[in-house]
């Protein structure tokens, strides 16, 4: 099942490489897996993993500040978490990208995913950041270039939600 | 009135911070919000201080992402014990990435300086310097007294890290030190005299 979604994990990193972005700050998600192995191989691009995704907002402000460039993975659950500490990335002009993998959409097997997964791109878009979409994997590749051209071209905040068609559905049978 | 043990300790947190930034160098200095970033500024205000304004909870995962991307510079957080109680978390993440250029220094008065002088959970005993070592930084110490403050700044300053270290201060009230509040204008400067 996960083998026909690959090519999103990919396009993103490629995205992400061609970016220069060498920090990968992430609370894990079953829909990020084949993402941060590419990131885990690549020397380049080192992970931190967070315990909580705020952590990752302030990270990714001092790699700034120490002139790195990073980019910050979550699920859509994470979303809530960092509502406050965006307000550091936009107070002080910080560049942001997030990584968003979407849970909540249709299909959704779990209700407890439903009220973050529902609210994640206004709270985003409510925090100052601009939101792109992919519904469909090729979408994902373009998706993150716009997002990453908008943080690191133009000094900008944005973030990539990943529609859960892309990722696939948890289904708490198979594993997957 | 605060009331407290706390008003007894006897370093004073502007003598302690301005001891600690003696002769600071090349020093990189990331200050949590509200009276650890006024003690940073009373000290000198710097081109190489990030003192923050907001981010309660986030001042070590600052410290952190920079001494990441700087792993030749020495990386000074300096905060309170609120803003550390609220980012508990990025002990566990700063120690997992154990970067050795990393040292946090906790001014620990046991309250709420910049809201009314509640008190923290450190004054019912929670013990910070515990907790970092409990999370796993390599070097960790408290300093109560003068006594202690040399081994304290020594360590802050030098020691292979991450470093942490609680300094226990006394409870007070003192003359705001407000650095620039824009903080593009705290970002921007920064960069320019790191990275420029």
């Amino acid at each position: 099942m996960r083998e026909t979604h690959i090519d999103w994990s990919v396009d993103v990193f490629r995205v992400l490489r061609g970016f220069d972005v060498r920090m990968i700050a992430h609370v894990p998600d079953a829909g990020l897996i084949r993402l941060l192995d590419l990131c885990r191989n690549d020397a380049d691009m080192p992970l931190v993993p967070l315990t909580t995704e705020e952590e990752g907002i302030a990270l990714l402000a001092g790699a700034w500040l120490g002139g790195r460039r990073g980019a910050l993975l979550m699920q859509s659950s994470g979303v809530g978490n960092c509502i406050n500490m965006l307000s550091l990335a936009k107070t002080c002009a910080f560049p942001l990208l997030m990584v968003v993998t979407m849970r909540g959409e249709s299909g959704e097997t779990n209700p407890w995913q439903v009220p973050m997964g529902h609210i994640a791109g206004d709270v985003l878009r409510l925090s100052g950041m601009r939101v792109e979409h992919a519904a469909i994997a090729g979408e994902a590749g373009p998706a993150a270039a716009a997002a990453a051209d908008h943080v690191f071209h133009r000094g900008g905040r944005a973030a990539v939600l990943i529609g859960q068609q892309v990722i696939g559905v948890k289904t708490f049978e198979d594993g997957s | 009135m605060i009331g407290a043990r706390s008003e007894a300790y006897p370093l004073r947190r502007r003598e302690v911070v301005a001891a600690l930034l003696a002769d600071r160098d090349d020093l990189l200095v990331v200050a949590g919000l509200g009276a650890p970033a006024w003690d940073v500024t009373a000290a000198g205000d710097h081109d190489l201080n990030f003192p923050m304004w907001g981010a309660m909870g986030g001042s070590v995962m600052v410290g952190l992402g920079l001494a990441l991307a700087q792993p030749d510079r020495r990386v000074l957080v300096v905060t309170g014990d609120g803003d550390m109680l609220m980012g508990l978390g990025s002990l566990a993440t700063a120690a997992a990435q154990a970067p050795g250029n990393l040292a946090v220094a906790v001014l620990d008065n046991e309250h709420y300086g910049e809201t009314g002088m509640q008190q923290t959970h450190t004054a019912a005993g929670v013990d910070l310097a515990g907790m970092a070592k409990a999370a796993g930084f390599p070097v960790i110490g408290e300093a109560r007294a003068q006594a202690d403050l040399e081994a304290a700044i020594r360590d802050l300053r030098e020691a292979p890290g991450p470093v942490f270290y609680s300094i226990k201060v006394r409870a007070e009230e003192l003359p705001l030190a407000l650095p620039p509040r824009d903080g593009v204008e705290l970002k921007e400067r920064f960069r320019e005299a790191l990275l420029r």
